[in-house]
């Protein structure tokens, strides 16, 4: 119910949220004085961001820059990991990411994983677990939630016919956007994907980003990505990490354009990295 | 003589010595079966399937009680420690980290290792003592203290195998970590678990000793889980050590059967875990 008034936000007043972005709106995430330790090591030093709704945010870096652990604080992935720590806010349209009900914070956050990896069920099943698991059983509203999916990811031309095969008889680039339709088919308010294409050819890339262009109509989109060009090519805003530290954050052009910090502009010209 | 040629000649030897060792065990194996099959086969007949045992002295007669007893010894085991041991077995690799399933974990290696015997006398201590009995449910007991851990560290090896990745997925669908294992890691993982409670089965199935002193022996059908029961194993223990030579036939009969269930189980085993047997292909 949250997910579908949100929606609206981008047409409607800025709600009297602190912290709202330069643009005015609401954030749809705001992450403030964020540290995260794997155990006595600290991944992430004092992020503060606030993503704003129905925009793409890329998140560029170097390897091990913790743009990925970031992402997975998110939607609190991290804590399937032991010894896992992460102290500071991070607010979900307002309310406390870190304090809810874990099961629900994932079902309005979404999330598409580096490697495809569709489940060892059919096309359908896929798409229906997320449905399922949260109580839906009607075949009617199964059948519509998997195709109106399917079709949002770009994927139900190719696969309608073949629903009941397995998912694993996919091309790669199939299998990530089978793993888009899973993540949309509950509805998320943000999609979180993490490096999604680095996996996949150029064709299937390209696929996948036109996809992503379209869904943020619907969504909040944050993506992490190894790949400049990529973030370029398709973020409105993006956020440059480095060593755990979230180095800036603007609008893409200006990132990529005229960025103000030293260590942004040595990365993206390819000084380093 | 040159190195090239010494280096050859080492080779020659060692693969020679290597090779006739492999050999050496597979003759073995075939000179056991060989023997199976040649006594038993000349031993078996359809009486043994149908028929109770005669009174020493008299010819023909059967193990049909046996046979059925063995089924029933073994079902009890099974289900005594399957649930326990998948039940265990997915805390283990689901939930295993610390002190306490480092622990579970050592004792059932350790439980694995201990004389199947003293299986036996745990449950006698444990089932017969105190009903004051032998039975069938004594022995389901003690097969079902060898089969626990088995099936805990088969089922817990084949769950880790699923990928990290496939648990990832269903967690972040907004899945409870009870519904990702139910749903997506035991599913992933059937056909393994299912290979390793099958061949944990047919382990126990030709297991004499610890049935020895609990569910005893019985020449008769056992009306109740509660009374004395035949089994394969230990009719072929009491038959081969007995005087007669036609308990002599029947016990390489019985050793026959015995083996050709558990041939059957481990093919059974092999068609379970071979690709295309599910939906992953």
């Amino acid at each position: 119910m949250m997910g579908t008034l949100e929606r609206f936000t981008l047409a409607g007043p800025p709600a009297a949220v602190p912290g709202s972005t330069a643009r005015g709106l609401a954030p749809k995430l705001k992450i403030s004085r964020l540290n995260f330790f794997y155990g006595a090591y600290q991944a992430l030093h004092d992020v503060e961001l606030a993503i704003a709704a129905n925009r793409i945010t890329a998140l560029i870096g170097p390897s091990g820059c913790g743009k990925s652990t970031f992402l997975r604080v998110l939607n609190r992935m991290y804590e399937t990991v032991r010894g896992a720590r992460v102290s500071g806010e991070v607010l979900l349209d307002g309310e406390d990411a870190l304090a809810m009900d874990v099961n629900q914070l994932r079902r309005r956050v979404g999330m598409v994983f580096q490697k495809p990896n569709p489940f060892p069920k059919s096309i359908f099943d896929n798409v229906a677990y997320g449905l399922r698991v949260n109580g839906t059983r009607a075949n009617v509203r199964l059948n519509d939630a998997v195709e109106h999916s399917l079709q949002r990811a770009a994927l139900w031309d190719e696969v309608k016919d073949q629903l009941h095969k397995s998912a694993y008889a996919l091309s790669g680039g199939q299998q990530q956007r089978l793993c888009i339709a899973r993540a949309l088919a509950v509805d998320p308010e943000v999609l979180l994907l993490d490096e999604p294409s680095s996996a996949l050819d150029p064709i299937a890339t390209a696929k996948i980003e036109e996809l992503l262009f379209h869904l943020k109509d619907n969504c909040t989109i944050v993506i992490v990505t190894h790949n400049m060009q990529q973030a370029a090519r398709i973020a409105d805003d993006t956020g440059f990490f480095l060593m755990g530290k979230l180095i800036e954050f603007d609008k893409t052009e200006k990132i990529f354009k005229t960025p103000s910090k030293k260590e942004t502009e040595d990365y993206i010209t390819g000084r380093f990295g | 003589m040159t190195q090239h040629h010494w280096r050859k000649l080492v080779n020659g030897l060692m693969f020679s010595l290597t090779a006739a060792c492999a050999l050496a065990a597979v003759c073995v194996l075939f000179w056991i079966l060989g023997f199976l099959v040649w006594n038993g086969g000349k031993a078996l007949n359809l009486d043994f399937f149908t028929q109770l045992p005669k009174p020493p002295g008299e010819l023909g007669g059967g193990m049909a009680n046996a046979i059925v007893g063995s089924a029933q010894i073994v079902l009890i085991a099974a289900v005594i420690g399957i649930p326990i041991g998948f039940l265990g077995g997915i805390y283990l690799a689901e939930f295993g980290t610390g002190a306490f399933p480092f622990f579970v974990r050592y004792t059932a290696d350790l439980l694995n290792g201990v004389p199947s015997i003293v299986m036996g006398i745990f449950a006698y201590a444990i089932v017969v003592r105190p009903l004051h009995r032998f039975s069938a449910l004594a022995g389901g007991v003690a097969l079902s203290v060898i089969l626990i851990p088995t099936t805990i560290r088969t089922t817990e090896q084949f769950l880790r195998a699923v990928p990290q990745m496939l648990r990832e997925g269903a967690l972040a669908l907004g899945a409870s970590k009870w519904k990702s294992i139910a749903t997506i890691v035991v599913p992933a993982a059937t056909r393994g678990v299912a290979t390793g409670m099958i061949l944990g089965i047919a382990r126990i199935a030709g297991e004499s000793a610890p049935l020895l002193f609990t569910s005893f022996g019985n020449q008769y059908w056992s009306t109740s889980l509660a009374n004395p029961t035949a089994s394969l194993p230990v009719m072929i223990f009491t038959y081969a050590i007995s005087p007669y030579a036609d308990w002599h036939r029947q016990a390489w009969a019985a050793g026959l059967v015995l083996l050709a269930v558990m041939l059957l189980l481990n093919i059974g085993a092999r068609v379970v875990l071979a690709p295309g047997a599910s939906h992953r292909t």
